[in-house]
């Protein structure tokens, strides 16, 4: 606590001395923080890294849309600042591919900031498990203990395959184990390149509804197509008395088209919010600081300590989050193959 | 409404990268690595099933072992008790045998001591008797040599002769 009150008297000391230009030339520029929170949270059609020297570093990426003339395949960098290309243009309220002549999105399958981050996280995913798998095939796992990779990934894949074998049961959670593994390692490592804020993380993967709606449209069909006649009896014909006969499968086959829905907007609303808050604490030092050095200095000092209470936060959130998908998936899965008491 | 409104781009190449890392690692990745560990843990399961097995039946050795070390040293003490006894009755057999050895042979040797001095003292008789009846040979041959001497011993070994019957 000393050490803390000393550094903060410090940095307010400093504060007065800070060269005051860019103070002035921030005080300048209106700051539209909820224009920087979207653009960080949202998908762009190019990568946009840093700003160097004045000038923005970004990767372009490619560009591949069916308009209403055709295919069309090319660098996003022809559509910078406004342009039109091909009859296509970034419209700028939306940020999204609008075609010319309709007006309308074409059908986009641009390979944005999102796309190259999911195959970017996919990809590592892929190599680290498949390096681990490695391992195993190359020693003796009775006679060695996991070194390295395979002794960091063990516990995250044995975590998962145990909790599958509690919550499916011992006849088959083996069939379900490799879903569960990969959606949870899948999550696990989007959420934290998420939080990582250079490239190639801090894609905001795991907050986009269309990854988590895809996430929990695999658990709803691996659930419903694999579920037992006890299961869809449950639904359609429960044991229970009659004046709820004709409501129960109301009720049940809402509750199961709930479960993708919750499981979607969960992690969702977790992930996004996370980086709303931490980008929230990063704006307000860029806020604070047309207010004078003191304000700025001493705001700076309290959301650099927010941001890394909030980063930790995350941290911690987005284990959880990885666990809670994955624990209520293998729960929906175990009661789907549930054959009856 | 652009954040929660899905789009299609994104979920289509998620539906693709996913689905093909996803069928990638259920066949190459995690069965490897949950087989080897559940194999593992079987044997460790094993293993330490298999330890306590083996203290219990230690246990048991260790029970088996000190019970016939003290039916060793029962037996032993057994033995030697035994030989003590064994060592004091055959003492004492060779000491009444050797007695009733001693005993026999003294007797014998009074027997012989006897009959060596009956015999003995039968050889004085004879001689004795021999020797008398020399001498009265020669007492009587000087006696006797006039007649009237004669007839006087005659008369008196009648005399004698028919008073022995009433002195025997």
């Amino acid at each position: 606590m000393i050490l803390l009150s000393l550094i903060l008297a410090f940095l307010l000391l400093q504060a007065p001395v800070m060269p005051g230009h860019d103070a002035m030339e921030a005080g300048q520029e209106t700051i539209d923080v909820s224009e920087i929170i979207f653009e960080h949270i949202g998908d762009e059609y190019e990568w946009h890294i840093t700003e160097w020297k004045g000038k923005p570093v970004a990767i372009p990426l490619p560009v591949i849309a069916r308009s209403s003339s055709g295919w069309h395949v090319f660098s996003s960098a022809r559509l910078s600042h406004g342009a039109h290309y091909e009859g296509l243009y970034i419209d700028p309220e939306s940020g999204k591919l609008t075609d010319e002549t309709t007006g309308k999105r074409p059908l986009d399958l641009s390979i944005t900031k999102n796309v190259l981050a999911l195959m970017f996280s996919t990809l590592l995913l892929l190599v680290v498990v498949l390096l681990t798998a490695r391992w195993y095939k190359e020693h003796d796992s009775l006679e060695e203990a996991p070194t390295g990779l395979a002794a960091a990934m063990e516990p995250l894949v044995m975590m998962v395959h145990d909790m599958a074998r509690e919550n499916i049961g011992e006849a088959d959670y083996r069939k379900y184990s490799p879903y569960l593994c990969m959606a949870f390692l899948w999550i696990l490592f989007n959420n934290f390149l998420g939080i990582l804020p250079f490239f190639p993380g801090g894609a905001n993967l795991t907050g986009n509804i269309a990854i988590t709606l895809v996430l929990a449209l695999c658990t709803f069909f691996t659930v419903n197509l694999t579920g037992t006649r006890h299961y869809y009896k449950d639904i359609f014909a429960p044991d229970v008395p009659g004046f709820l006969k004709p409501i129960m499968p109301v009720i049940e086959v809402f509750s199961a088209l709930m479960k993708p829905v919750s499981l979607t907007i969960r992690l969702f609303a977790n992930m996004l919010a996370g980086h709303i808050m931490i980008l929230s604490m990063v704006c307000i030092i860029f806020i604070m600081a047309k207010y004078g050095p003191l304000l700025g200095g001493s705001m700076t000092v309290v959301s650099v300590l927010f941001g890394v209470f909030l980063d930790a936060l995350e941290c911690l959130v987005a284990f959880i989050q990885a666990y809670v998908f994955t624990m209520l998936s293998s729960i929906y899965i175990g009661l789907a193959r549930s054959h009856g008491e | 409404m652009n954040l929660v409104t899905p789009d299609f781009g994104l979920l289509f190449w998620m539906v693709v990268i996913f689905g093909i890392v996803f069928f990638l690692l259920a066949k190459f990745g995690f069965p490897i690595i949950t087989d080897s560990v559940d194999k593992r843990s079987a044997k460790i399961a094993q293993s330490l099933k298999d330890a306590d097995e083996i203290q219990v039946r230690m246990q048991a050795w260790t029970q088996e072992h000190a019970r016939m070390l003290e039916e060793v040293r029962r037996e032993q003490s057994a033995i030697l008790r035994e030989a003590t006894e064994t060592k004091a009755r055959i003492v004492a057999d060779a000491k009444a045998q050797a007695k009733a050895e001693a005993d026999r042979i003294l007797s014998e040797a009074k027997l012989q001591i006897e009959a060596e001095k009956e015999s003995a003292l039968r050889d004085v008789r004879r001689e004795v008797a021999l020797l008398s009846v020399q001498v009265a040979e020669k007492v009587l041959r000087h006696e006797l040599q006039d007649e009237g001497s004669q007839r006087a011993f005659i008369d008196q070994l009648v005399d004698e002769a028919s008073e022995a019957p009433l002195r025997s």
